[in-house]
């Protein structure tokens, strides 16, 4: 919608200058002298920004330059020393592994989904994507909980998963899973409004000229979503890595085997080893940075794109 | 819908393979990984009798830890409309130096693990914090108290809000503002009458989209709350409290009640966000 706006508003400026009579030239010569009236008091102006800029170094600059100030407090060794000790390892390996994981599953998901509902017209559809929200809305530590509801030792499966000796709940699956759910949406709601946009008249035309429809897929539609997968791919791996609630009550908090980063960073805390556990906080939070940073630029190439 | 009387069609034809295939999948996924674990809180809530569950919803424990989670997440989403506004206002009206730093920042929240924010908010506003020690002295304390519960959701709420409005804000034709201005209103009647209620609709959204996420939140609030049961303990902890010391029933019948009012918020923000985005295409 933006897009149309932006392409609209030089077209209507040309024809405006091209043929019309001379005293709307003027009227808009007039207005543009004029313009004060658009905007507020000069000093409200400042009063406005210095309220905002507070808010903003309050509630997000300060709890950011806090992270890194707490895990340096004892200098670089210090630091260091908490980032190699092994429990610290293991929660690290094992938040890439459960972050590879939810990552892949909801690409394939979210490229399935989006082909689903972008390119054909079908009944349900707008509740179907309700339903692809819904774990947004969900509190973590409900999302947890259902799957304890299902594969924990009270669970709906319990019978099942202890004649065939499984362990999903404290352990790994039951981690992969509440990931899963609470990134479910994060690419496929990237990729929907996209692809919706763009229709389906490549793809059609492609199928027409005997493409297949694998073939269309690869060389038409996803070089098309590229980026915005790639945005998808970005939030939905930020997410994995630092989901706490849904994967603290799965998880079973055992260092060094079932321990993530973020559950690593709450043990630590919680024993009062502050250096130890904002070092491991600062690892997510620069993570955050370098996902923020990517993300602009990714903003930027699909603002280029859509011109 | 095009359906000839001999065969009923599900959906539009078109040339495009494949949607046999990927809708099948979407709904065996989706099925799998959402609403089977979803169903299966209402399977283990439905063994409840219905006096029981009335019984852990009501205690006081529940009740209060509900208050808490909802009001102060009500509170919280109130003072990101009101800031964020703000935040909006400046980003898109006004130029400042770094501005697009600081309007990438404004994300943080979104890319910051919750529980990340959690230490680095109490660390901030313990007694011996850099603005915890600040407010001691004029008798404010806010970590271990309800206020701290509030500046932790705050702090998460803040991107909903902002990233809801500032598009339909950056959208909005100042064209009106100069007839408005030009026809005699004052700089405030033209905020009031012409600028407010065409971002209203998203005003409320992104308010609805914040309280939708404060009321379910944990990792930021836990480290800051003190978690005492009956002044500052959320509905999610005390969940996970019940369900540490084996009581499945009261856990899953609290989660009912926060699911089911996530259900009820996700419907609400639906029907905002098709009425924000009328209210924007009758604009453009």
């Amino acid at each position: 919608m933006s897009a149309l706006g932006e392409s609209a508003g030089p077209a209507a400026e040309r024809g405006a200058s091209e043929g019309l009579p001379s005293a709307l030239a003027q009227a808009h010569a007039y207005a543009a002298q004029h313009r004060p009236v658009r905007t507020e008091p000069r000093a409200v102006r400042i009063a406005l920004t210095l309220v905002a800029l507070a808010f903003l170094t309050l509630f997000i600059g300060l709890p950011l330059v806090a992270v890194f100030y707490e895990a340096f407090k004892r200098g670089w060794q210090a630091y260091v020393a908490a980032l190699i000790e092994p429990d610290a390892l293991a929660a690290i390996r094992l938040t890439l592994i459960v972050a590879a994981i939810s990552v892949v599953a909801n690409l394939l998901f979210g490229l399935v989904a989006s082909w689903c509902i972008a390119k054909f017209e079908f009944p349900g559809k707008t509740f179907l994507i309700t339903l692809i929200d819904l774990p947004f809305s969900v509190s973590p530590v409900v999302a947890g909980l259902v799957y304890v509801l299902l594969f924990g030792s009270q669970g709906l499966f319990a019978a099942y998963l202890q004649a065939w000796d499984i362990k999903i709940i404290f352990a790994l699956p039951g981690i992969v899973l509440a990931t899963i759910f609470v990134t479910f949406p994060f690419v496929a709601r990237e990729l929907i409004p996209l692809m919706q946009e763009q229709g389906t008249a490549e793809e059609e035309a492609a199928i027409s000229l005997g493409a297949s429809g694998l073939s269309t897929f690869f060389r038409v539609t996803l070089p098309n979503v590229k980026w915005a997968l790639l945005y998808g791919v970005l939030l939905c791996n930020a997410r994995a890595m630092g989901e706490f609630g849904a994967v603290s009550v799965v998880s079973g908090h055992v260092r060094g085997l079932t321990n993530t980063m973020p559950l690593h960073i709450e043990i630590l805390y919680n024993e009062y080893q502050f250096v130890a556990s904002f070092a491991v906080a600062s690892l997510l939070a620069l993570l955050a940075l370098v996902t923020l940073v990517a993300k602009t630029i990714l903003e930027h190439r699909l603002a280029e794109e859509d011109r | 819908m095009s359906a000839t009387p001999t065969r009923l069609a599900f959906r539009q034809p078109s040339v495009i393979p494949g949607f046999g295939l990927t809708l099948g999948l979407t709904l065996t996924w989706l099925g799998l990984i959402v609403l089977l674990p979803l169903s299966a809180l209402f399977i283990k809530t439905s063994e409840l009798t219905f006096e029981r569950f009335i019984a852990i919803v009501t205690a006081a424990r529940t009740l209060h830890a509900l208050q808490v989670s909802f009001g102060l997440a009500f509170a919280a989403a109130l003072v990101n409309v009101v800031f964020g506004a703000i935040v909006v206002w400046v980003l898109v009206r006004y130029d400042f130096p770094l501005k697009k730093v600081v309007d990438a920042l404004i994300d943080i929240p979104f890319a910051l693990p919750t529980a990340v924010a959690g230490i680095a908010l109490t660390a901030l506003y313990a007694e011996n914090g850099w603005i915890g020690s600040l407010l001691a002295p004029l008798g404010i304390q806010v970590s271990f108290t309800p206020l701290g519960i509030l500046v932790a959701l705050v702090f998460i709420g803040l991107p909903f809000v902002v990233r809801t409005v500032q598009p339909v804000l950056a959208d909005l034709d100042q064209e009106l503002e100069d007839a408005a201005a030009s026809l005699g209103a004052s700089r405030t009647q033209t905020l009031v009458k012409v600028v407010l209620p065409s971002v209203w609709p998203a005003l409320l959204t992104g308010f609805a989209l914040a309280f939708a996420r404060a009321v379910g939140e944990y990792g930021s609030v836990i480290f800051i709350a003190g978690n005492l049961p009956g002044v500052s303990e959320i509905a999610p902890l005390l969940i996970v409290i019940r369900l540490e010391e084996f009581r499945y029933a009261d856990a899953t019948a609290i989660a009912t009640v926060m699911l089911l009012a996530s259900f009820v918020l996700l419907l609400i923000i639906n029907r905002l966000q098709r009425w924000a985005e009328l209210r924007g295409s009758k604009h453009a």
